[in-house]
């Protein structure tokens, strides 16, 4: 029991025992420090794999599946990186314990200071690693990042005070968010809070306006930074907006709608338009990301059950594919040293793996079928097409213009004769590099055809912001898909039982076909 | 024995007193010492310290007035005397290696950081106006002199120059607002004063008192508009000076100002919590914005020291016991991260390298490891990262702001913490990201070493574990003023 009670601890400091362990390996030897450092990531992947099971529905952990993109992106760097290689991989698994820890915390103080310490590892990440603009790229970052945390802190403040001030409440001091969950805050304290929060992950997400330290990091970072950024990083803002500003900030939660709605719709829009007129690779896909984080906001705003399924899938979704394609632009830049498109063209001809996995990495990022972009797709414009028509047309006219930047990127690169002689003799992806996509195509694959495995995990947490934010959606649940009940969070131990029981709703709650012959 | 004096005032002082007859003693075997060992004098003077930590140690829940109210022993008072005495300590270690590079002599120079000390802990202790005066001329005069102390050079001179006149200024106007108020009250004593002014209508006078003495003690703690000397006394006084100034000079004055203001001056909270709150605004954006240009690092720790004060500045004006107990905490705190910052420089300066510009950091990673690690930590610090004791400090001072309703001093204090990160970040840029190895060889010394193994290890542990001084600043915010803060004000 007490492993088990631990156990979210042993996760989060596996990879700062890894550094630490680093720090002990002398730094000339350059290829033990990358074994340990790959071995340790991987092993805090495996210990993290059991919570998949374990999930019960009342358990608010979601970071798991969040993790999964950041396996592959320590192999990814096995000879990019040649320079002060010790010093590299003690700050990615820093980097790691500050996400893992970020994600975990349900104290509001713990979270915030996670939240802090991953800027320092990922501004050297970018600073000391990255290419021609990277002082300026990561300074940028840094200090747009803590802007918006310092402010977010603020929120946090007040939250905490108005907390204590409050009689029912017996003077506890407090930053634990369950309880926060459960309060109530006045109407005009969670106007203000609401954009103190905006402030901090609206930054991290990036929303327009926000937006601009976002191309610069991407372009600049290392790739493993530029997945992690994509991956993980950027959920951290969204992850923000589900689990504090939703939940505890209802009202206003509410009341921003408009706000919220417009600028996820300019985001949407004007992301794909800048990525269209991209002539750096690299920049293209982190435009794309700016286009696609916003439609994950917009879903989000939708503020109902598909619209936030969709969006937390569709997180998952970008963390996969994004990181895919960021993997995927590292790879021929560590071959060319150069970004720009013009410099490349016919690639599928010298490089038919490569070009294989980057369709399907395209196509999961334009959300075609059968691949995971399309069910978080599918879910946000569901969810968006019930709360409003016109922010639903906004929202698909951005998967058509994701389909056109995406695939105009893929003929300029993939097709077409081999023009530039440098190309000629670019080499395929190696084992190991085709190693480190394994996982994300067997994923994205996954996800698109049995996605339910996901959806099922979302369901309870999905409930408990809904049951907050949107009220009206209670009674709906309370027909077909009550709460769980202690007999069901017994059985969900088992894993078996979760896999076989059955959503007797779907996730607007209306009652499935199948619910209406079970007793 | 002099009327009003007992014996068991002489006990009460025992802390004082040693610190005293440990001055004398170094400055004795100064003389009894041959000249080529005289470096022996800072093992003299850290033994003084140690006593006096020592003797502070039966005094640890004293609460007593010493002499019918010139001086209060409380742990308040021994708060700050623990802070000073430690940072005292840390800068006679760094002195060692600095006065053999400089050839200067260091009979007077640890006897006047003593002297300094002993001033520090008078005015962390003073409740009544002369007494605190006293306390502030004694630490004012032995800085004059540190400030110069590297005779051949001309920013050092300059720099005591300055500090001087400046500083007598100044202090004439502290003067002068003090006399106003002993006059409109009848008494120097700073609770009896507090107890004549209660309840009276507020008088014009009393007003312009009040903004004297602000504006005196605004310029000991270097508050914008009164930061001009600043920059120049701490570029061009001896390194370690410009640490213990930064550090003791600033926490003392500090201790004066919570000693006046809050225990003297409850009834006028209304007015001088206004003229802070100002104060405050303009100190943290000045000093922080004048910071960003900097290239010489002494100078730029010195406008980011005047935004230190800034930060400060937001407990007293929160004036709870939260915000007195954050004030303590970040001083403490501020201590072993400036002195930490300024203990690197110490260890960049050689014979032939200043060691203060930007750009004799540069590579310093590669040339050692252990010193830009610790820079890198001073500096996350000083910007108020966690998990470094900074962020705990302005954690507790902008939560003290929140708690007490001035929400937007609290927000333009975490945007002025974010704009420092700007120049904080710029040394570790430095050190960390340009290859070239611009500077030369850092020599380490064992001193040296130690003072930023102590101020790393304060650093992260307070950062980590700060419950422990949370607690002792708590308790002794609490025995300040006769009713305590709390209901006293607000």
């Amino acid at each position: 029991m007490l492993f088990m009670s631990h156990y979210l601890s042993i996760i989060l400091f596996t990879p700062l025992a890894g550094a630490l362990l680093l720090l002990l390996i002398d730094k000339q030897n350059e290829s033990a420090i990358r074994w340990v450092a790959n071995i340790v990531a991987f092993i805090g992947f495996l210990v993290s794999v059991p919570l998949w099971f374990w999930f019960t529905p009342q358990g608010p952990d979601f970071q798991f599946v969040e993790r999964a993109p950041w396996i592959p992106s320590v192999g990814a760097e096995w000879d990019a990186i040649t320079e002060r290689v010790k010093e590299y991989y003690i700050f990615l698994l820093v980097l790691q314990t500050g996400m893992l820890g970020a994600f975990m915390s349900l104290d509001f103080l713990l979270f915030f200071l996670f939240w802090e310490v991953m800027l320092v590892p990922m501004y050297f990440l970018i600073g000391i690693w990255g290419s021609a603009n990277r002082l300026y790229s990561a300074i940028k970052f840094f200090l747009y990042t803590l802007v918006g945390s310092v402010i977010m802190l603020l929120g946090i403040l007040a939250l905490y005070f108005a907390y204590h001030n409050d009689p029912a409440n017996l003077g506890a001091y407090s930053f634990d968010i369950t309880r926060y969950q459960k309060y109530a805050f006045a109407a005009n304290l969670q106007w203000w809070v609401f954009l103190a929060f905006f402030l901090g992950f609206a930054i991290k997400v990036p929303m327009f306006p926000f937006h601009t330290w976002l191309p610069d990091a991407h372009t600049d970072a290392p790739t493993a930074g530029s997945v992690i950024l994509a991956a993980v990083l950027l959920k951290m803002g969204t992850y923000g907006f589900l689990r504090f500003s939703l939940p505890i900030l209802p009202e206003a939660s509410r009341q921003f709608v408009p706000m919220m709605v417009l600028l996820s719709i300019i985001g949407i829009v004007y992301g794909a338009l800048v990525a269209l007129a991209q002539k750096d690779w690299k920049r293209l896909v982190a435009y794309s990301s700016v286009s696609h984080m916003a439609m994950v906001m917009l879903g989000m705003f939708a503020l109902n059950p598909v619209g936030i399924t969709g969006s937390i899938i569709q997180q998952l979704n970008h963390g996969i594919s994004t990181g895919a394609l960021f993997l995927l632009v590292g790879i021929v830049y560590e071959r060319r040293h150069t970004r720009d498109i013009s410099e490349y063209g016919g690639l599928s001809k010298v490089m038919p793996v490569y070009a294989a996995v980057f369709l399907i990495m395209t196509m999961s990022s334009i959300g075609l079928p059968t691949l995971n972009g399309f069910i978080g797709e599918f879910l946000i414009l569901q969810g968006v097409f019930v709360a409003s028509k016109v922010w639903a047309a906004f929202a698909a006219s951005g998967v058509v213009l994701g389909a056109a930047y995406m695939l105009y990127l893929y003929q300029r690169t993939m097709f077409g004769k081999v023009e530039n002689p440098k190309n000629e003799r670019l080499l395929d992806l190696s084992h190991r590099e085709f190693a480190t996509f394994a996982p994300l195509l067997i994923l994205a694959v996954w996800m698109g055809i049995y996605p339910a495995p996901f959806l099922h995990r979302l369901e309870t947490s999905v409930q408990h912001i809904i049951l907050r934010v949107s009220p009206q959606y209670a009674a709906k649940y309370a027909e077909c898909n009550p709460l769980p009940t202690p007999e069901v969070v017994a059985a969900s131990s088992n894993p078996a039982a979760k896999f076989l029981s059955a959503m007797p709703c779907d996730a607007n709650g209306n009652p499935l076909p199948a619910a209406a012959g079970r007793p | 024995m002099p009327p009003g004096i007992s014996a068991s005032d002489f006990y009460n002082i025992l802390p004082e007193l040693v610190l005293t007859s440990g001055a004398l003693v170094v400055l004795i075997v100064d003389v009894l010492l041959p000249k080529e060992r005289r470096g022996a004098l800072a093992w003299v003077t850290l033994l003084a310290i140690g006593a006096t930590l020592a003797s502070l140690v039966p005094f640890r829940s004293t609460h007593v007035e010493v002499a019918q109210g010139l001086l209060a022993v409380d742990q308040f008072a021994l708060f700050f005397k623990v802070v000073f005495l430690v940072a005292a300590a840390i800068t006679v270690l760094m002195s060692v290696r600095y006065l053999e590079i400089e050839g200067a002599s260091p009979g007077e120079y640890y006897f006047l950081i003593l002297c300094a000390t002993l001033g520090m802990m008078i005015m962390a202790g003073g409740i009544d106006l002369i007494t605190i005066f006293i306390g502030l001329e004694t630490m004012a005069v032995s800085f004059y002199i540190l400030a110069g102390f590297i005779k051949p050079s001309h920013r050092s001179n300059e720099a005591a120059v300055k500090y001087f006149l400046l500083g007598a200024f100044s202090l004439g106007i502290l003067l002068y607002g003090m006399s106003l108020m002993y006059g409109l009250s009848g008494t120097t004593n700073l609770r009896v004063m507090a107890a004549a002014f209660a309840g009276q209508e507020t008088d014009a006078r009393l007003v312009l008192a009040v903004i004297l003495v602000v504006a005196g003690v605004g310029f000991k703690i270097a508050a914008v508009p009164f930061h001009m000397w600043a920059p120049d006394v701490y570029e061009g006084a001896p390194t370690p000076i410009t640490a213990f100034l930064s550090v003791g000079s600033k926490a003392a004055s500090f201790a004066m100002l919570i000693r006046i203001f809050l225990e003297g001056l409850p009834s006028m909270g209304h007015d001088w919590r206004l003229l802070f709150e100002a104060l405050a605004i303009i100190t943290m954006t000045v000093g922080n914005i004048a910071a960003l240009t900097q290239s010489n690092v002494k100078r730029m720790l010195a406008y980011s020291s005047i935004a230190h004060a800034g930060y400060v500045l937001i407990g007293i004006v929160a004036g709870t016991s939260r915000g007195i107990t954050a004030t303590l905490v970040y001083l403490f705190i501020y201590a072993f991260m400036q002195l930490g910052a300024f203990a690197v420089i110490v260890g960049l300066r050689r014979a032939d390298v200043a060691g203060e510009e930007l750009k004799d950091f540069g590579g310093l990673h590669a040339r050692n490891p252990f010193a830009a690690f610790a820079m890198l930590l001073f500096m996350l610090s000083l910007g108020g990262i966690p998990p470094t004791a900074g962020f705990m400090g302005k954690f507790w001072l902008f939560s003290a702001a929140i708690d007490a309703h001035y929400n937007w001093l609290a927000v333009i204090g975490v945007l002025n913490s974010a704009v420092s990160l700007y120049y904080y970040v710029r040394i570790v840029v430095f050190m960390y990201v340009k290859k070239e190895a611009l500077g030369s060889e850092p020599a380490t010394s064992p001193t040296l070493a130690v003072v930023l193994g102590v101020a790393v290890a304060a650093t992260l542990v307070l950062g980590v574990y700060p419950r422990l001084l949370f607690e002792l600043a708590d308790a002794s915010a609490r025995t300040l003023g006769a009713a305590g803060v709390t209901t006293s004000l607000r």
